[in-house]
C-alpha cells in the first residue's frame, strides 16, 4: 500500500510543474501589457518603464519563470495591486464558503442520484427506471443557471421561502447560513445528480448480473441485503470515479453559482479579478485550484484503493 | 427409496424468447430424490442440466418462463411465495455453483459471506457465528480457518475457495445441496479431493444431494441414481449400477466410451461423439440423439421416444431401440 | 461450460429490447427541432420579423400582441426577432467552436493511436495537463487576458475541446487500427497516409461526428453560462445566454423575458444531446456495431 501512494505521489510532481507552467504561459505570453493595464489611465512612457522594470517585466521570460515559481515556493503568491491583500489572504477568506457549497453540493447530488440509481437498477427496464432515465438525460441538458433562475424564480420571487442572494458565515449564525446556501446548492446538485445516477445505475445493473449475486439469493438473504451489500459496494468504485470526475465540473458550476447567489467566495473572486483586471490575483487564484484539482484527483485515486481490495493486493 | 421423496421436480419446462424464436431449455423433466440419497445429473454443454438447476432454485433470468412442479419438502418452490421461499434457501436448500472466483463476492471477506448467511437463518449472534464458521471452515479442510475469516476471496487458491463455498453452503444443515458442476473450473488433482469432501459431507449429515456434471466418470460410486440429459429432456435415468451396467440409450453408451480408462494402452484414441446437439430454437420432429446415433433407424428421425421402462421401473429410457448388452464398468 | 450456457441464453434473451428502438419518434423530433432554429438563423435577416436592436421605450416589457408576437424586452425591443437573432450567435459559436477540437483534436488523436510510442505518450500526456484544469476557470483566466469577442470566445472554446476530441479519436483508433482491415492494407504496402486517409478516417469520423454534436450541446450551454455573467460575448451583441442574464432582472414582473430565451436554449441543447447520445451508441467501435 505504502508503495501504491509514494508511486502515486512521483507522478503528482510533473502534473503540478506542468500547471504552473501553464498558468505562466497564459498571463505572460498572451497580449496584454501588465503594467499598462496596472497604470491604466495614468500611464506615460516614464513610469510604464519603471514599473516594468520594478515589476520585473523587462528580464527574459525564463527568467521571469523562476523568480515567480521561487516566489510560490515561498509561499509568495503576489499582492492585488487594486485591494492590497496578498492572494493567499483573499484566497483564505473566501475558501470556506466555495469549499461548504461545493461539499453540501455533492453531498445533496449524491443524496438524490444514489437512491434513484438503486431503485432504478433493482427495477430496471420497469415504468419508474424509463421515467428516471429520461429525466436524467433531460436534466443534463439544462444548464446550471437554468436551474439557479428556475430555483430563484419558484422560491425567492413566487414563494418567498428562501433568499435569493446574500451570506453569513457558519460560525455566526448556522440556521441562516444554512437558509442561504439552500439554492446555491440545490442548484449545483440538480447539474451533477443525472451524471451520478446514470453511471451508477448502469454499474449495478452490470453487477447484479454477477454469479456473486445468484448465488447471495440461493443463500436467503433479504433482497436490502443483497442490494445495499452484495451490489453496491462493488459498484461503489465508479461513485468515486464519478464524483473525481465531476469535481472540474463542480469548480465552474461552483464559480456561476456564487456569482449568481452573490456568494463571497473563490469563483466570485475570480470574475471579480476578471471584470477589475486584478491579473495578480487572477494569476495565483488559477494556479491555486488547478493546483487543488490534480491534488483532489490523486486523493480520489487513492480512495480506488482503499474500496477494491483487489487493486490493494496488486490484483487488478 | 421409502416413503415421499424429498424433491420431486414434476413436468418442469424452461422455455427462453430470443430473437430468433422460442428457446426450448428445459422440455418436461421428472426427477426425484430422496432425503440422503444422491441423484447424478449427467450430460453435455447446453444439455439444460443447469437450467434445470437454476428452475429448482427459482434462479431463471427475468424473461424464462418456467412451467411444471418442483416439490420441495411438501411445498411447490415454483409457486411459493417470495418469502418463504427466500427462508428455504440457504437454510434447507442450498447451492454450490461451478467457478468459485465468480460466485464469491470479491469485495467482501469470507467471513462476511459465512456469517451473514448464519445471522440470517439461525439468528446467532456474532460470537457464536464466528465460532461456527471456524468449525466450519476446518471442517472442510482449511487450515489455519481463523485468518481465513479477514482474507477475500481472490487471495485463496482455486481449490479453496470451493472450499468455501462448501462451508457456506452447508452451513445451516440443509436438506438437499445442489452441487452444479462443482469441479469443472478446478485442478484436476483437487477435483477428486473436492469430491470426496462433498460425498463425505453428505454421509456425515444424512443430506441429500444433486451432483450435476458433464463426466460420467464423476458419478459411477459417488451416486444412488443417475439421470443423463440431452437436448433439455432426460433420456435416461437409473440406479448407478444399473446405469453403468445395463445402459440402455446409445447416448449414455457414447458418453461412457469417451471415459478415458486407466486400463487402456496409451495414445489410445478417445471416441468422441460426432456432430453437435441440436439447435434449440429449432426442435427435431424425432428423437433429438438421431442425427448422432449410429444405430438411428428412420422411425428415429420420424418420432419422439418417450420415457419407457426397462427391467425395474426405476430404469427408464426414451429410444426406440435400446441396447440390450451390459457393457463394463469404468476404472 | 455449464456457465456459458447459462450466459448464452441471458444473453440472446436481453438483446431484443434495445435494437428495435434505436431511431425512435423522440430522434426526429429532435432533428426538427434543430433543422427548424438553424432555417430561422440562416434566414433571419430575410424574415419578415422586426429589427432587433430597435428599441421601443414605449412598450417596454410589453405582453404578447399582434406587433409582437412574443412581446418586448426591457428595453422595448421585439422578443422574437431578438430570439432569433441570439440564436445565429449561439448557434455560431456553439458550432464553430467544436469544428477546431473536431479537427485537430482529432487529427492528433488519429496519428497518436495510429503511430503510437513516444510520439503517442507525448500528446496524450499534453492533453492531460490540459485537462488538469477546471474548465471554466481557464477559459475565464484567457479570456481576461485577451479580451471579450465573439471570435476569442471561439476560439479558446475550441481549444479547450481539443483533448476530448482526442481521445474519442484516439481510443477509436486504437481499436480499429487492431482489425483486419488495417492489417491488410499495411501488408499490401500501403502508405501511412493511404491507410490513415482512406481506411481509418472514414470509420473514425463516425463516433467522432457523434461527439460533436454533443461537444455543440456543451459548448452552447458554456458560452450560454459566460454570456449570462457578462464574461462571454460582448454587448451589444445578445446571444441567449445574455438574453437570459438581462431578462433575470425582471424575474417579479415578467418571468418570460428569462424563460422565453431558456426555453429555446434547453430544447436546442436537449436535441443536440439526443441527436448525438443516439448516434454515438450506433457508431461506437468497440461495440462492433458496424
Amino acid at each position: 500500500m505504502a508503495l501504491f501512494v509514494a508511486l502515486r505521489l512521483l507522478y503528482l510532481v510533473p502534473v503540478l510543474i506542468a500547471v504552473s507552467l501553464l498558468t505562466f504561459s497564459i498571463a505572460s505570453l498572451l497580449p496584454g501589457d501588465l503594467a499598462m493595464t496596472i497604470l491604466a489611465d495614468q500611464a506615460t512612457s516614464e513610469n510604464l518603464a519603471a514599473l516594468r522594470h520594478d515589476m520585473g517585466l523587462d528580464l527574459p521570460i525564463w527568467q521571469r519563470y523562476f523568480t515567480w515559481l521561487g516566489h510560490i515556493l515561498q509561499g509568495d503568491f503576489g499582492r492585488s495591486f487594486r485591494t492590497g491583500q496578498t492572494v493567499l489572504q483573499a484566497v483564505a477568506e473566501r475558501l470556506p464558503v466555495s469549499i461548504e457549497l461545493m461539499l453540501l453540493a455533492q453531498l445533496g447530488a449524491l443524496a438524490i442520484g444514489v437512491p434513484l440509481a438503486i431503485v432504478c437498477a433493482a427495477r430496471s427496464g420497469g415504468p419508474f427506471d424509463r421515467f428516471m432515465t429520461g429525466t436524467a438525460f433531460a436534466m443534463l441538458s439544462v444548464p446550471t443557471f437554468l436551474s439557479a433562475i428556475l430555483l430563484i424564480y419558484l422560491f425567492a420571487v413566487e414563494l418567498r421561502w428562501l433568499p435569493a442572494t446574500g451570506y453569513v458565515p457558519f460560525a455566526e449564525d448556522p440556521l441562516g447560513n444554512l437558509r442561504f446556501m439552500v439554492l446555491p446548492s440545490l442548484t449545483l446538485a440538480l447539474a451533477e445528480w443525472p451524471s451520478i445516477m446514470r453511471i451508477l445505475r448502469s454499474d449495478m445493473i452490470a453487477t447484479l448480473q454477477e454469479d456473486y449475486i445468484s448465488l447471495a439469493k440461493a443463500k436467503g438473504l433479504t433482497p436490502a441485503r443483497i442490494l445495499f451489500v452484495h451490489a453496491l459496494k462493488p459498484s461503489s468504485l465508479t461513485l468515486v470515479t464519478i464524483t473525481g470526475i465531476n469535481i472540474g465540473r463542480l469548480i465552474g458550476g461552483a464559480l456561476i453559482v456564487e456569482t449568481i447567489f452573490a456568494l463571497p467566495g473563490i469563483g466570485r473572486l475570480l470574475v471579480g479579478a476578471i471584470l477589475t483586471r486584478d491579473l495578480i490575483i487572477l494569476q495565483g487564484v488559477v494556479l491555486l485550484v488547478a493546483a487543488g484539482f490534480v491534488i483532489i484527483n490523486f486523493i480520489v485515486d487513492l480512495l480506488y484503493a482503499v474500496l477494491d481490495p483487489r487493486i490493494r493486493h496488486g490484483h487488478a | 427409496m421409502t416413503g415421499r421423496p424429498l424433491l420431486s421436480v414434476e413436468d418442469v419446462a424452461v422455455d427462453l424468447p430470443t430473437p430468433r424464436g422460442n428457446l426450448r431449455a428445459v422440455d418436461r423433466v421428472n426427477l426425484t430424490v430422496g432425503a440422503g440419497q444422491t441423484l447424478g445429473v449427467v450430460g453435455e454443454s447446453g444439455c439444460g442440466k443447469t437450467m434445470l438447476s437454476r428452475a429448482i432454485l427459482q434462479l431463471l433470468p427475468k424473461k424464462a418462463k418456467l412451467t411444471g412442479r418442483a416439490i420441495f419438502d411438501g411445498q411447490d418452490l415454483v409457486s411459493l411465495d417470495r418469502e418463504k421461499l427466500r427462508k428455504l434457501r440457504g437454510r434447507s436448500l442450498a447451492v454450490v455453483f461451478q467457478d468459485p472466483m465468480t460466485s464469491l463476492n470479491p469485495v467482501l471477506t469470507i467471513g462476511t459471506q459465512l456469517i451473514e448467511t448464519l445471522q440470517e437463518h439461525l439468528g446467532l449472534d456474532l460470537a457464536a457465528t464466528r465460532k461456527r464458521s471456524v468449525e466450519l471452515l476446518a471442517a472442510v479442510g482449511i487450515p489455519a480457518p481463523e485468518q481465513r475469516l479477514m482474507q477475500y476471496p481472490h487471495q485463496l487458491s482455486g481449490g479453496m475457495r470451493q472450499r468455501v463455498a462448501i462451508a457456506i453452503a452447508l452451513s445451516c444443515e440443509p436438506k438437499l445441496l445442489i452441487a452444479d458442476e462443482p469441479t469443472t473450473a478446478l485442478d484436476v488433482t483437487i477435483q477428486a479431493q473436492i469430491l470426496d469432501l462433498l460425498a463425505r459431507e453428505q454421509r456425515r449429515r444424512h443430506m441429500a444431494m444433486i451432483l450435476i456434471t458433464h463426466d460420467l466418470g464423476v458419478v459411477a460410486g459417488r451416486t444412488d441414481e443417475v439421470a443423463v440429459m440431452y437436448a433439455g429432456r432426460v433420456v435416461e435415468r437409473a440406479p448407478t449400477p444399473a446405469l453403468f451396467k445395463k445402459m440402455r440409450m446409445p447416448y449414455t453408451e457414447a458418453l461412457l466410451a469417451a471415459i478415458p480408462k486407466l486400463d487402456a494402452a496409451p495414445h489410445t484414441v478417445l471416441p468422441a461423439i460426432s456432430g453437435r446437439p441440436p439447435d434449440p430454437t429449432r426442435p427435431l420432429k424425432g428423437c433429438s440423439f438421431s442425427p448422432r446415433c449410429r444405430y438411428a433407424v428412420a422411425r428415429c428421425h420420424g418420432e419422439k421416444p418417450e420415457l419407457t421402462e426397462a427391467e425395474t421401473p426405476a430404469h427408464q429410457f426414451a429410444c426406440f431401440h435400446p441396447i440390450e448388452m451390459p457393457a463394463a464398468v469404468p476404472a | 461450460m455449464a456457465t456459458l450456457e447459462l450466459d448464452l441464453a441471458e444473453e440472446a434473451v436481453s438483446a431484443p429490447p434495445r435494437k428495435g428502438r434505436r431511431l425512435g419518434w423522440l430522434f426526429w423530433a429532435a432533428i426538427g427541432w434543430m433543422v427548424f432554429v438553424f432555417a430561422l438563423a440562416i434566414f433571419a435577416t430575410v424574415l419578415p420579423i422586426a429589427d432587433p436592436a430597435a428599441m421601443d421605450m414605449l412598450e417596454r416589457r410589453a405582453p404578447f400582441s399582434a406587433a409582437h408576437w412574443l412581446g418586448t424586452d426591457g428595453l422595448g425591443r421585439d422578443e422574437l426577432s431578438r430570439l432569433i437573432y441570439g440564436a445565429r450567435v449561439s448557434l455560431v459559436v456553439g458550432l464553430c467552436a467544436p469544428v477546431i477540437g473536431l479537427t485537430i483534436g482529432g487529427a492528433l488523436g488519429m496519428l497518436s493511436g495510429y503511430f503510437g510510442g513516444r510520439f503517442g505518450s507525448f500528446v496524450v500526456g499534453t492533453m492531460d495537463v490540459l485537462l488538469a484544469f477546471p474548465p471554466l476557470i481557464l477559459v475565464l483566466a484567457v479570456i481576461a487576458y485577451v479580451g471579450q469577442s465573439i471570435f476569442n470566445l471561439t476560439l479558446i472554446l475550441g481549444v479547450l475541446g481539443i483533448p476530448a476530441f482526442m481521445r474519442v479519436a484516439r481510443a477509436a483508433t486504437l481499436t480499429l487500427s487492431r482489425r483486419e482491415f488495417v492489417i491488410a492494407a499495411q501488408a499490401l504496402g500501403a502508405s501511412h497516409a493511404r491507410i490513415l486517409l482512406r481506411e481509418l478516417l472514414p470509420n473514425v469520423i463516425l463516433p467522432l461526428f457523434a461527439f460533436f454534436l454533443l461537444g455543440v450541446a456543451i459548448t452552447i450551454v458554456v458560452e450560454g453560462s459566460l454570456s449570462f455573467l457578462g464574461l462571454g460575448v460582448p454587448p451589444p451583441v445578445a446571444s441567449w445566454g445574455s438574453m437570459i442574464g438581462e431578462g433575470r432582472e425582471s424575474l417579479d414582473i415578467a418571468p418570460r423575458l428569462a424563460f422565453m430565451p431558456a426555453i429555446a436554449m434547453f430544447l436546442t441543447v436537449l436535441s443536440f444531446n439526443l441527436v448525438g447520445d443516439t448516434l454515438r451508441a450506433l457508431t461506437d467501435p468497440r461495440q462492433g456495431a458496424l
